[in-house]
């Protein structure tokens, strides 16, 4: 073997690593923050007494869940401006995260809110509490413990996703990783680094996200 | 010049459905020799394999799978390997699989109870003996579930193979695409692909689940 490695190469180019970090973890918030509304969108939709709506709520669950991510962001870019609707690389990527962890989330979303036994809900409604209030001080509880790891990994999983968006441009950790690759040819020390970066965060959180599930949700069962 | 969407097109399309589902076959196949590899380990009697199996699994589970195909992409040749794009993405997708199914199976091997291997030892069978006739028959069949679900994404993830060049089913979209300016009928037509392959696999393995779950 005689390559060397030549990892100072890439020590100039520290900020745009950084700055790469911190735009993943923007967008990961965002999509998360759009997606868990849209998940809980889904799930009402697909709990509901019309017909129609639950028919949608599963066609778009199991579209999404059943095409890779990649097709979904090629889908959203460069399918929808034919139609009329041009989004920047960043709004697409946006929205293509949003709509993937929509899917996912609802399915999880769901079997939280199915584990809650029926009798909860009556036991809260023989109480004379509303059905909001037995949804606030009944179910929620129990039935956020229940999904709270999958949501969890659900969340690192998109942080590792963000990063497909590259290949539409979108501004985030890899794409600012091909341009350092592109102004110093150094592809392997490159991708070496970027994989850490990915894999530090990627640690940070799941380690930050199994801490507040001891202390929220570490209360004994019966 | 924009030519028309043709059977020629459609031909592209359906070669590059044949590739994804030879690249889905071949890294399945090894990554499932690996992955039973990466469980034994992961489950060894010995520390320092356990050790090792956990930081395979850490980095795959902890890293985008892109990242992993760049990392074999552009590292194979380092090594003094020539690769071409079929041999990186089967290798790296090999890779991948091998610790997410390691994962899997490790559940699984945990999941058989203790006396089981206590018995098999009582009766003076050794490690390989054990596995091979009391413990892993046991735990593949508990994860045959989750090892199907994982296949669908697997399947998913050969895509990723379209953005080093891959000619899978992707990036003959992107080709078909780009030649045709018929996005949304090229990105439809491959989503339609996918999605007639995962979704009856996402079916069959909600269906075992719910069967393992009656029979607990």
């Amino acid at each position: 073997m005689t390559y060397q490695f030549h990892f100072a190469a890439l020590l100039p180019y520290w900020p745009q690593f950084a700055q790469g970090c911190w735009l993943t973890l923007r967008l990961s918030a965002i999509a998360v923050a759009i997606g868990l509304a849209v998940g809980l969108l889904t799930v009402m939709a697909k709990r509901s007494t019309i017909a129609p709506l639950r028919w949608a709520a599963e066609s778009y669950i199991e579209v999404i869940r059943n095409t890779p991510f990649l097709v979904q962001v090629l889908f959203i870019f460069f399918g929808l401006p034919p139609l009329g609707v041009s989004l920047s690389p960043n709004v697409a990527a946006v929205l293509a995260l949003s709509l993937n962890l929509g899917a996912f989330s609802a399915e999880i979303i769901r079997t939280g809110i199915e584990s809650v036994p029926r009798g909860q809900f009556e036991a809260g409604a023989a109480l004379g509490l509303s059905p909001l209030q037995t949804f606030r001080y009944i179910v929620l509880k129990p039935a956020l413990r229940i999904i709270y790891p999958s949501l969890a990994g659900q969340f690192v999983m998109l942080l590792l996703t963000t990063s497909i968006v590259s290949s539409i441009s979108a501004e985030e950790l890899t794409s600012v990783a091909q341009n350092v690759d592109s102004s110093t040819f150094r592809s392997f020390e490159v991708y070496i680094v970027t994989a850490l970066l990915y894999l530090t965060m990627s640690t940070i959180f799941a380690t930050v996200f199994k801490a507040i599930d001891r202390v929220c949700f570490s209360y004994p069962d019966k | 010049m924009i030519r028309d969407f043709t059977l020629t097109e459609f031909w592209v399309i359906t070669a590059g459905l044949w590739a994804t589902l030879l690249l889905s076959a071949l890294a399945f196949v090894c990554g499932g020799i690996g992955g039973l590899g990466v469980a034994l380990a992961r489950t060894a009697p010995i520390k320092g394999l356990r050790l090792a199996a956990g930081v395979f699994i850490d980095f795959f589970q902890g890293t985008p799978m892109l990242l992993q195909l760049f990392l074999v992409f552009y590292g194979l040749p380092v090594l003094g390997i020539k690769v071409n794009v079929w041999v990186a993405a089967a290798f790296a997708l090999t890779l991948h699989a091998g610790a997410f199914l390691g994962e899997i199976w490790r559940g699984g091997i945990q999941a058989v109870p203790l006396g089981q291997t206590e018995a098999a030892e009582a009766l003076g069978l050794d490690y390989w003996t054990r596995m091979r006739h009391v413990v892993l028959p046991q735990a593949l069949r508990m994860s045959f579930a989750p090892t199907v679900g994982f296949l669908v994404q697997l399947i998913k993830g050969t895509s990723l193979a379209a953005i080093i060049g891959f000619v899978e089913l992707s990036r003959s979209g992107q080709l078909v695409s780009s030649i045709t300016y018929k996005p949304l009928l090229a990105f439809g037509l491959v989503a339609v692909c996918y999605f007639a392959i995962c979704y009856p696999l996402s079916r069959y393995s909600a269906q075992l689940e719910r069967r393992l779950a009656v029979t607990r």
